[in-house]
């Protein structure tokens, strides 16, 4: 039995100014899910206000005369610059000045590596890409060169979270605090992505441009701009931009991808140290994701291949012959599971690892083939409107710390009449994987979401995070009684605000359902 | 200590194995020759097969096990840190170190003169016979004897850049791979440390034969009876250092020696740092001695330790059988012998680097910084503990004391003596030397020589001392440290849900106290000049500069440690008994405010 848009409720048009004003009933079709009145960390960052980075690589050259310099210092220059490739590329430019002999073999080398790298950009056609274009295309927000929030990360222990702006500045908010940090750096440029540290209550990272930041913000520190020597700057020749970053649950290691180079770098954070994992194919890596028991991690390239490591020795196992690349993933709490989708398809694919956690050679119990849990094709469903057509490629997955519900953020097509929109599934882990509809979650009319996370403290059930496009950040609350026993720490069993709303005949379909063997 | 022996021998053995490709790369790099690439080939293939080849190639094989012995003498896996340049003068000096040198130095020459008889042509022996007028005469090939002198220098710098970079110390890495694997990772590295390296030996060593290369050769002809052919160019001038293929070869042959003793070293690291994993309760009564418990409370010899160490860190994070083995109780008794004998030792390591923290930070705050006394005068050995403090310090004490035999003892404990004029003497003293002469007949017209002298030795080896270094040091050892809190932490978090005896509650609040005089002692360490500053990434070499960071490594590990124990039982903490000081810290922690 699979699960499909179709037996979803439909989505109700929006009609009030923002989305936390919405009633229980107005807003979402999903009749124990409500929003909460008001929220202390619902932000807004209008797209106006703030001023993106236009600033090109060299694009200081240009407000400067020219100046005669010799030729060796412009070489210099160039080598500094743009290593080889810029200095034979002076070298061949200033033919007047250089031997004929030089400016010759200068230009044959330079075609020989544009030729290489052409035959090696038409294996791996996203080398060609420019970075702002490579972190764009491979990032989990939608339309992240767009969009006024470029990125967006719950505290996983307390009530805290940092906002990256398309400015290149990250926010840090927490309602326990009047001060919120503006955190600058001179090379944090078009942050693709941002992650708490675990176990920890100061570390921030941040993958940029061509390095990774580590802040240390300290929460008693009263200060609103924490200066630049509060961050860690890690950066390998070869690895930029940096797309995706995760930190290891136990919070020692940190690892980072870039699209560009073909190695995922575990880092050491405290000692600035790496260790670079090459392997053979994919050409890069675009997306990584840490199981919650901190067993496996998931490394998704930019080719039709992704990888699935085990951190004990850091061998992988490979999943090659996808449709497309892999473009998002996310992982059961207890990491047994693993929902991937891929890119040009509609559906939702898991696999399932069995074995036990650490015991050697840890891929023994993997699974042999994903199956498909989730058909997220476009359909069209009844509104009060007339048909709305939903479904289309996912962007991103997202699955609340208990695993009550997962939250899949479709792209939509303008041009189709397909808004962007996440669909929300009720799932069921133990005793056997379930996913079940739950509803839509839409915003403002004329708004789409780009980015989603569930906050990880949130103690009655799960809480969506949406940031939407026109810079707001909303918080969708989903209250239920978690059939999981609670986890040590968290707190205890959660109040009982289950809503006892309409009970609609859908909510007992099963939409996709595992045989328990 | 057999198993760590065997992988040493191993590790040998791979080297020794992996000296045929290598040894086979060099020559058709040596003879590489662009427009005749057949009879390259056809060369290269005679070479290989000729019986000189195989004799170099033996001989190569006797060197590269000699260096496999060093590294397997020599290593350690706490680095020796030099507080200052005097302190690192007398490591280079000390005889283990010279002796060391010397076989390096001999094994270079060794080397090089494998290389040049594989290269063969003008570099094949040190004499020629060359017609003169006089007839044919033995003549000094000068191009022979720079190849092995150069050898020489190469080796003899590969020792000494050995002992400044720390090559001998053994990191353990945080990410294990299998072997193989690492191997692969690391050997692109290692080819371009080897060649970068060479360079720079080379560059070097053309500077030392520019100006003194007349001294080797004058004394080679004169014992071996040979002419100095006037009629070609002697190599110690411009024009004939400037021989591209000499450069060339010798280059190509540095390299060739470089990598073949760095690729000795790598394996040697891999193979003796690859995680071991001890039985936690013994099967058999004699096989006590080897497991976990026992190996983790031992004092010899310290890899085993560390690797013990290791393991334990890695079983508590990633084995819930081996953890219930930890948990269990003793069969007959029932009493936690295994969680006691590793909880008492991993407390024992915490409270240890507390004490040395606390020590040196008093002796910091009474003298205004460090001084060389409190070098001197480091706390004794408390116990039978204390096996890293004396090891780390004793090298360093030692050297001073032979450098400054006869002054310290004459003097008696002079800066509590004469504390004002100390003081504003030595900031004085490090502006200006200037000021030095006139306060010194002033200040020795008022007290006599002995302080002076005593300051003029302090002042000197403030001078030469190097920053951070006494931080350095302090955390020299803490990767074992770093591993019992992880281990300590992840087994407490664990026992949250499977201890079933609760074995470790009863422990819990020496664990934490623990922990928390550990982290202040840490965070008042962190507030002394140079010890937050972090060391300028070296560029690659095949030295492991990680001991530079330990302590940073170390807080990282000590913050996470405490936020595991506190994130995992939460409120229940405050039912456990402790001073209320550490109760405010604890509770920093439960809010996510440290």
């Amino acid at each position: 039995m699979m699960c499909s848009l179709a037996l979803f409720p439909p989505p109700l048009p929006g009609d009030g100014e923002t989305s936390h004003y919405y009633s229980k009933d107005e807003f979402t079709t999903d009749p124990s899910v409500w929003f909460e009145e008001s929220h202390a960390l619902n932000l807004y960052f209008p797209r106006e206000s703030l001023k993106p980075h236009s600033r090109p690589e060299s694009s200081s050259k240009a407000a400067f005369r020219d100046h005669c310099e010799t030729l060796y210092t412009r070489s210099a220059g160039a080598w500094r610059d743009a290593g080889l490739s810029g200095l034979l590329n002076e070298i061949a430019n200033s033919s007047a000045e250089v031997p004929k002999w030089l400016g010759v073999s200068s230009r044959c080398v330079l075609a020989l590596l544009q030729w290489v790298s052409s035959f090696h950009g038409s294996l791996f056609p996203h080398l060609t890409l420019s970075s702002e274009e490579m972190t764009a295309e491979f990032s989990q927000v939608l339309d992240w060169s767009d969009c006024a929030v470029r990125g967006f990360a719950w505290h996983p222990h307390t009530q805290k979270c940092a906002v990256a702006l398309l400015d290149d500045s990250i926010k840090i908010y927490n309602p326990k605090s009047s001060t919120s940090p503006t955190l600058k750096h001179r090379l944090q440029r078009s942050v693709a992505a941002l992650q708490w540290k675990p176990l920890c209550a100061s570390d921030l990272a941040v993958a940029c441009h061509n390095c990774l930041l580590v802040w240390h913000v300290d929460p008693t520190s009263l200060s609103t701009r924490p200066s630049s020597g509060c961050a860690q700057v890690l950066s390998h020749p070869g690895h930029s931009p940096v797309t995706s970053v995760a930190w290891s649950p136990s919070g020692s290691l940190l690892v980072s991808a870039s699209p560009r180079d073909t190695a995922m770098l575990v880092w050491d954070v405290a000692v600035e140290s790496c260790v670079p994992l090459h392997r053979v194919g994919g050409g890069g890596v675009t997306h990584i994701s840490w199981s919650p028991d901190g067993s496996r991690l998931m490394a998704a390239t930019p080719s039709s291949l992704f990888r699935v490591w085990e951190t004990r020795m850091w061998t992988c196992e490979r999943w090659p012959s996808l449709k497309g690349r892999c473009q998002s993933g996310c992982w059961s709490p207890d990491g047994s599971r693993l929902l991937f989708t891929v890119q040009g398809e509609t559906v939702i694919y898991a696999l399932t690892f069995t074995d036990t956690p650490g015991l050697p050679l840890g891929m023994s119990g993997g699974p042999k083939a994903a199956t498909v849990v989730a058909d997220l094709s476009e359909t069209s469903l009844d509104t009060p409107d007339g048909d709305t057509m939903v479904g289309g490629e996912i962007q991103s997955l997202a699955w609340d710390p208990r695993g009550e519900r997962l939250a899949v953020l479709l792209k939509g097509d303008a041009g189709a009449g397909r808004p962007a929109m996440i669909a929300v599934f009720k799932t069921q882990i133990n005793p056997a994987f379930k996913l079940l509809p739950c509803g839509f979650v839409q915003g403002e009319p004329g708004t789409e979401p780009r980015l989603m996370q569930f906050n990880p403290n949130f103690r009655h059930g799960a809480q969506l995070t949406v940031c939407w496009s026109n810079g707001k950040i909303t918080h969708v609350a989903f209250y239920f009684m978690s059939a999981r026993v609670p986890q040590p720490g968290v707190g205890g069993s959660p109040p009982l605000p289950i809503s006892q709303g309409r009970p609609a005949d859908y909510v007992n379909q099963t939409l996709y359902t595992e045989l328990i063997s | 200590l057999a198993t760590s022996r065997r992988q040493a021998v191993a590790s040998i053995a791979w080297s020794v194995l992996l000296l045929p490709p290598t040894t086979a790369l060099y020559v058709v790099l040596s003879r590489f020759s662009l427009f005749h690439p057949l009879q390259w080939l056809t060369e290269c293939l005679t070479v290989l097969t000729s019986a000189s080849a195989i004799f170099s190639f033996i001989l190569l094989c006797g060197v590269v096990l000699l260096v496999g012995f060093f590294n397997l003498e020599y290593y350690s896996v706490v680095p020796s840190i030099a507080c200052s340049k005097i302190a690192l003068l007398g490591h280079v000096l000390h005889p283990r170190q010279f002796f060391h040198s010397l076989v390096h130095c001999i094994m270079g020459v060794v080397v090089a003169w494998c290389c040049a008889v594989t290269i063969g042509g003008r570099y094949q022996a040190l004499g020629e016979v060359t017609g003169t007028s006089h007839g044919p005469q033995m003549c000094l090939n000068e191009n022979h004897l720079v190849l092995l002198l150069a050898g020489a220098f190469v080796g003899y710098s590969h020792s000494l850049l050995g002992l400044v970079h720390n090559m001998n110390y053994i990191s353990f890495h945080t990410v294990q791979q299998y072997k193989y694997l690492c191997f692969k990772g690391t050997l692109p590295l290692v080819m371009r440390a080897s060649a970068v390296q060479a360079l720079y030996s080379l560059r070097n060593f053309l500077a030392l034969y520019f100006f003194m290369g007349y001294v080797p050769r004058a004394w080679v002809c004169r014992t071996l009876d040979l002419q100095v052919d006037s009629s070609v160019y002697s190599l110690d001038c411009v024009s004939g250092l400037l021989d591209l293929s000499l450069l060339y070869q010798l280059w190509i042959s540095a390299s060739f020696l470089l990598f073949t003793w760095y690729i000795t070293v790598l394996l040697f690291r891999i193979f003796v740092t690859e995680a071991y994993s001890f039985p936690v309760q013994p099967t058999f009564q004699e096989d006590a001695h080897q497991c976990l418990p026992e190996v983790i409370t031992g004092k010899q010899p310290t890899i085993l330790k560390f690797l013990a160490l290791q393991d334990l860190a890695r079983l508590s994070n990633h084995c819930p059988s081996r953890r219930q083995e930890v948990f269990s109780l003793s069969q007959p008794g029932g009493h936690p012998l295994t969680w006691t004998a590793v909880n008492r030792e991993c407390l024992s390591l915490l409270s240890d680097l507390t004490e040395r923290l606390v020590s040196h930070h008093d002796n910091v705050a009474s003298n205004g910084r460090t001084k060389f006394r409190s070098w001197v005068l480091f706390p004794p050995p408390g116990g039978s503990r204390s096996w890293v403090l004396a090891h780390v310090h004793h090298p360093l004490t030692s050297s001073l004391m032979s450098i400054i035999p006869s002054r310290l003892p004459s003097c008696p404990s002079s800066p509590h003596v004469f504390p004002h004029v100390h003081h504003p003497l030595t900031s004085s003293l490090t502006s200006s030397l200037m000021s030095l002469t006139s306060l010194t007949s002033s200040l020795t017209s008022r007290c006599g020589p002995w302080p002076i002298c005593f300051m003029m030795s302090d002042w000197v080896l403030f001078s030469l001392q190097l920053p951070e270094a006494s931080s350095q040091a302090l955390f020299a050892d803490s990767q074992a440290h770093i591993w019992a809190l992880e281990g300590l932490s992840h087994l407490v978090a664990a026992s949250y849900s499977e201890d079933q005896y609760g074995v470790v509650q009863t422990t819990l609040p020496s664990i934490l106290s623990a922990m928390l005089m550990l982290q202040e002692a840490v965070d008042r360490h962190f507030k002394l000049p140079h010890a937050s500053s972090k060391p300028g990434r070296s560029s690659f070499s095949m030295g492991d500069s990680s001991y530079k960071t330990l302590r940073f490594a170390l807080r990282a590990t000590l913050k996470t440690s405490i936020y595991r124990i506190t994130a995992t039982f939460g409120e229940h903490l405050n039912a456990v008994q402790m001073s209320s000081e550490h109760r405010k810290r604890l509770q920093n922690f439960l809010e996510y405010k440290e």
